[in-house]
């Protein structure tokens, strides 16, 4: 049986903050970390976002384009490292904004950036083997870096929601493949506010070594190169390193060009490739391959083949907004405000 | 502060805007009641459960300086009577947009956003806001 993608639809906050203007506070050279990290603003959530708003947003965008009824959805997970409730599933309240309740399955997961992934792998094989006949994978994140941590500097705020299964495909999922290890280069303990890292560990051991064996496992089973595809997208917790890996893999800017978003967005960790790949699919054509790999600390990497189908010309993408168009009627915030926005400022009263 | 158990009642239409649809005399209401304010008695057993589509137009708005406290990280704010397209009206927050942008009949769909929290450790209650319809871009 083939399984892919029914529908997908994305959510990006409308705020955003410039590196400069967090440099200006910590009395670091904005413009240079901006220019290093190639990333030119980062979104910020609203002081009513988080994760369950931005993953239901997503998830109703997701709807908007397909004819499939909610209560044929039988499986929903949600992928993050910022659920509102430690104990409290986000999922069971975007399964019931979308209508899909009570008759299915929910789970959050967690693995860093990469849990969105995870709940697509899974949503395929609950599909592929008939279990279920759709299922919804999500991943989405409102992330925080620690005041004046480097952190600070990428963490933002977006996610994408996609309807998996094997009818009406726009896009079929060929193969994925994760490779996983124990690698301690990102990590918040339970009750932390905000998370630790490596600092350079989190580069060459962790992120490459991990996305590059990703890639390569993957296309090694497929038999392909990067000629093979029309596009590429990588995990992108700033804009250097997926344009360096993909450097490495031998894709040329064009194939990677419409999936990075973190120049313009910043990391939005769980939703990073998930948003990439919705940007792609927003311009994509039938025929066009794609691959996807996300990285997630900890350490593991989740690696898909797609490949777009006829089924994408009839397809009612205008009905949702594009990425594109999620990143107009911006308005830019000051650091003080930022702060406020994001809790950063402690008030009495509790 | 046990108001989980209230407000979770009313979230099917807190989230997905269901309200009521009098058969008697046509009307829809928001949020959901037992009878029609219009028709009253003459709509008994006739109270139809709807979901409404949280499309509208504002029918009038203020922007608040001085209001709730769950919303003062968000002040100035603004709140709106929108008059959804079934008719009903609904008060609500108007969101991503600020006050210069908007007038009267401006087209506005509902979107879910925290609408409070029961401090630090309770319960966070999501709802419905609205956002302004953007014109697409050629
Ligand atoms: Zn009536």
């Amino acid at each position: 049986m083939k399984v892919g993608i029914v529908s997908y639809g994305a959510y990006i906050p409308r705020y955003r903050i410039t590196p400069e203007e967090i440099g200006k506070v910590w009395g670091v050279d904005g413009k240079s970390m901006s220019k290093g990290l190639m990333i030119n603003c980062k979104s910020v959530p609203s002081p009513d976002e988080d994760t369950i708003t931005i993953s239901v947003e997503a998830a109703r965008n997701m709807m908007r384009r397909c004819g499939v009824s909610p209560k044929e959805i039988g499986a929903l997970y949600v992928g993050s490292e910022s659920h509102p409730y430690a104990v409290k599933p986000t999922g069971t309240i975007v399964a019931e904004a979308i209508e899909a309740a009570p008759h299915l399955t929910v789970a959050d997961y967690e693995f860093a950036c990469k849990a969105g992934t995870a709940a697509i792998q899974t949503c395929m094989g609950l599909v592929g083997s008939g279990m279920v006949k759709y299922g919804v994978a999500i991943g989405a994140d409102t992330s925080q870096g620690a005041p004046g941590d480097a952190l600070e500097f990428s963490a933002s705020a977006g996610g994408a929601a996609f309807l998996i299964g094997s009818e009406k495909i726009i896009a079929t999922i060929d193969n994925t493949y994760s490779f996983t290890t124990d690698t301690p280069d990102f990590w918040r303990r339970e009750g932390q506010m905000y998370p630790r890292h490596g600092g350079r560990f989190t580069g060459e051991p962790a992120y490459f070594k991990h996305v590059l064996a990703g890639a390569k496992g993957l296309m090694e089973r497929m038999k392909s190169t990067s000629k093979d595809y029309t596009y590429a997208v990588f995990h992108q917790p700033n804009g250097k390193f997926p344009s360096r890996v993909a450097k490495q893999l031998g894709f040329a800017d064009a194939q990677i060009k419409s999936g990075l978003l973190a120049p313009m967005i910043g990391n939005t960790y769980s939703g990073a490739v998930p948003l990439g790949l919705a940007a792609i699919l927003d311009e994509a054509k039938a025929g066009d391959r794609i691959l996807a790999v996300a990285y997630g600390s900890g350490a593991g990497s989740d690696a898909f083949d797609i490949t777009v189908t006829q089924e994408i010309e009839s397809y009612a993408r205008g009905k949702a907004p594009t990425v594109k168009e999620l990143n107009t009627n911006l308005k830019f915030l000051d650091y003080a405000t930022y702060a406020k926005f994001r809790g950063k400022i402690l008030l009495g009263g509790e | 502060m046990a108001t989980a158990p209230r407000y979770w009642r009313e979230n099917p239409s807190r989230y997905n805007m269901v309200g009521i649809k009098c058969n008697s005399c046509g009307r829809h209401f928001f949020p959901p009641r037992a009878i029609c304010p219009v028709c009253h008695r003459k709509s008994v057993g006739k109270i139809e459960i709807t979901k409404l589509k949280g499309e509208g137009k504002i029918f009038s708005f203020t922007e608040v300086q001085e209001g709730l406290e769950e919303l003062s990280l968000q002040r100035p704010y603004i709140v709106a009577l929108v008059e959804l397209t079934e008719g009903a009206r609904v008060t609500g927050q108007i969101i991503d947009c600020e006050a210069c942008d908007l007038t009267i009949g401006t087209p506005v769909r509902a979107t879910l956003r925290k609408l409070s929290e029961e401090g630090p450790s309770g319960v966070i209650h999501y709802g419905y806001k609205f956002v302004p319809i953007k014109e697409k871009a050629p």
